[in-house]
C-alpha cells in the first residue's frame, strides 16, 4: 500500500495478522480505519457509561456533606481530570500505542502549555494582590 | 499449503497476541516498510492522516486559549466588585440537564462517525441530526441562562468576576453554536456528496472538534459552576 489513503474496510479480511499489522501506519486522533463499526459502537458506549458515573458523581459530591467540606474542590478537580481521560481514551482513541506518538506528544505539549498558563496566573496574580495596598487605603491615598 | 508452515504461522500468530503493536520490533528501513511512518521509500503519511492530525494540533491551540480564559476566571473569582458572587448566579439544575445533553451528543456523534465508517449514509444523517438537536438544546439553555442573569442586571460590565465568566461560558457556547453550522454542512454533503474521501476527513475532524468541546466543558461545569456553587 503506497501513499494513498485507505479504504477502512479494505483491512477486515487479511488473511495473516502479522501482514496485517506490517502495513499499520501511525493513526489520527479520532480515528481507526482498520476497525469495524463495532467497535466504535462499544467504545462509545464504554465512554458514555463512565462519563455518566464520573459527572453524576461529581455532581452528588458537589451538593453533599459525603466527604470533608475543604476537599470537595479537589475531588471535584480529580473527577473531571478522570472524565477528561475518559473521553481521550474511548471518543477520541489516543492510546498509548506506537501508532499514536504524534498524537501523544502533541497533547503531551499542549497539557505542558495549559498547566504553565493556568497555574502561572494563579499563583503570579495571587502575589500581586498580596502585595497590593487595601482599596480603602488606597482611595485615602488619592485624596 | 503444506503441513510444514502451520507451526510457524502458529508462532506469528502467538507473537502478535503477545506484543500486539510489536514494540521494538520493527525494523526502521526499506526491509519492513510501515506505511506512513514518514521511512525511505513508504513516503509521507496518507492524507487520512495529515489532515487528523493537522485539526488535532488546531484543537489543542483552541484548548490552549480556552486556557487563557479559565486562567483569567480563577484570577478574578473573587472580584465581585460588590455585585453578586459566583455562588449566587449558579443554577446547578439547569448546568446538569446542559451537562446530559453536551454528553449524549458526544455519544451520537461518535455512533454517526461509526455509521460513516459502515459506509450507512442514512444512520449517518440520523444521529447528526440527534447530535445537532442536543447541540441545540445546550445552546438554548444557555441562552436563557444568559437572559436571566441580564434581566437581573448581572452583565458582563459589573464586575471583573462576571466579564470573566460571560467570556468563558460565552466562548464555549460559541463553539457550540458553530460547530452546530459545521454538523448542518456536513449533513448536506454526506446527502448530496455522499462519503466521498474529502467529506470523510472532514467528518473526522467534525467529530475531533465535538469531542473536544465536550472536554472543555467538563473543566468549565466542574470550575466555574461546582466549585463555584460552594463558594
Amino acid at each position: 500500500m503506497s501513499n494513498t489513503d485507505y479504504d477502512p474496510r479494505a483491512h477486515r479480511g487479511a488473511l495473516n495478522p502479522t501482514e496485517d499489522l506490517n502495513h499499520r501506519g501511525d493513526h489520527a486522533p479520532g480515528d481507526e480505519p482498520a476497525e469495524d463499526s463495532g467497535h466504535w459502537v462499544r467504545n462509545a458506549n464504554l465512554g458514555l457509561g463512565f462519563s455518566i458515573i464520573l459527572t453524576v458523581a461529581a455532581f452528588y459530591l458537589a451538593g453533599s456533606h459525603l466527604i470533608y467540606a475543604p476537599a470537595i474542590p479537589v475531588a471535584l478537580i480529580v473527577l473531571a481530570i478522570a472524565q477528561m481521560g475518559v473521553h481521550l481514551v474511548f471518543f477520541l482513541h489516543v492510546t498509548t500505542g506506537p501508532d499514536n506518538t504524534n498524537n501523544v506528544l502533541a497533547l503531551a505539549f499542549g497539557v505542558l502549555v495549559v498547566f504553565l498558563i493556568v497555574a502561572g496566573s494563579i499563583w503570579i496574580m495571587d502575589h500581586l494582590s498580596h502585595n497590593m495596598m487595601p482599596m480603602d487605603q488606597m482611595m485615602q491615598m488619592q485624596q | 499449503m503444506t503441513n510444514i508452515e502451520l507451526p510457524a504461522s502458529q508462532e506469528a500468530i502467538r507473537r502478535v497476541r503477545e506484543d500486539p503493536h510489536r514494540l521494538g520490533h520493527r525494523a526502521h528501513g526499506a526491509d519492513e516498510p510501515v506505511e506512513g511512518a514518514g521511512h525511505g521509500a513508504t513516503g509521507p503519511a496518507s492524507k487520512r492522516i495529515l489532515v487528523g492530525y493537522g485539526f488535532w494540533i488546531f484543537l489543542l491551540s483552541d484548548i490552549v486559549m480556552f486556557s487563557c480564559f479559565f486562567a483569567a476566571f480563577a484570577v478574578q473569582r473573587d472580584a465581585t466588585a460588590g455585585g453578586p458572587t459566583i455562588g449566587e448566579i449558579v443554577d446547578i439544575p439547569r448546568v446538569a440537564f446542559e451537562t446530559a445533553a453536551l454528553l449524549l451528543s458526544s455519544y451520537t456523534c461518535m455512533l454517526s462517525f461509526a455509521a460513516v465508517n459502515a459506509r450507512n449514509r442514512l444512520w449517518t444523517e440520523i444521529f447528526l441530526f440527534i447530535t445537532g438537536l442536543l447541540g441545540l438544546v445546550f445552546v438554548l439553555l444557555e441562552l436563557q441562562e444568559f437572559i436571566e442573569l441580564a434581566m437581573r442586571g448581572i452583565t458582563p460590565q459589573r464586575s471583573g468576576m462576571l466579564t470573566s465568566f460571560f467570556g468563558l461560558v460565552g466562548l464555549h457556547g460559541l463553539h457550540v453554536t458553530l460547530g452546530g453550522m459545521w454538523l448542518a454542512t456536513m449533513m448536506a454533503q454526506v446527502l448530496i456528496k455522499g462519503f466521498r474521501r474529502e467529506v470523510v476527513h472532514r467528518l473526522i475532524c467534525f467529530n475531533l472538534f465535538w469531542h473536544a468541546l465536550d472536554i472543555v466543558w467538563i473543566g468549565i461545569f466542574t470550575i466555574v459552576y461546582l466549585m463555584g456553587s460552594g463558594a
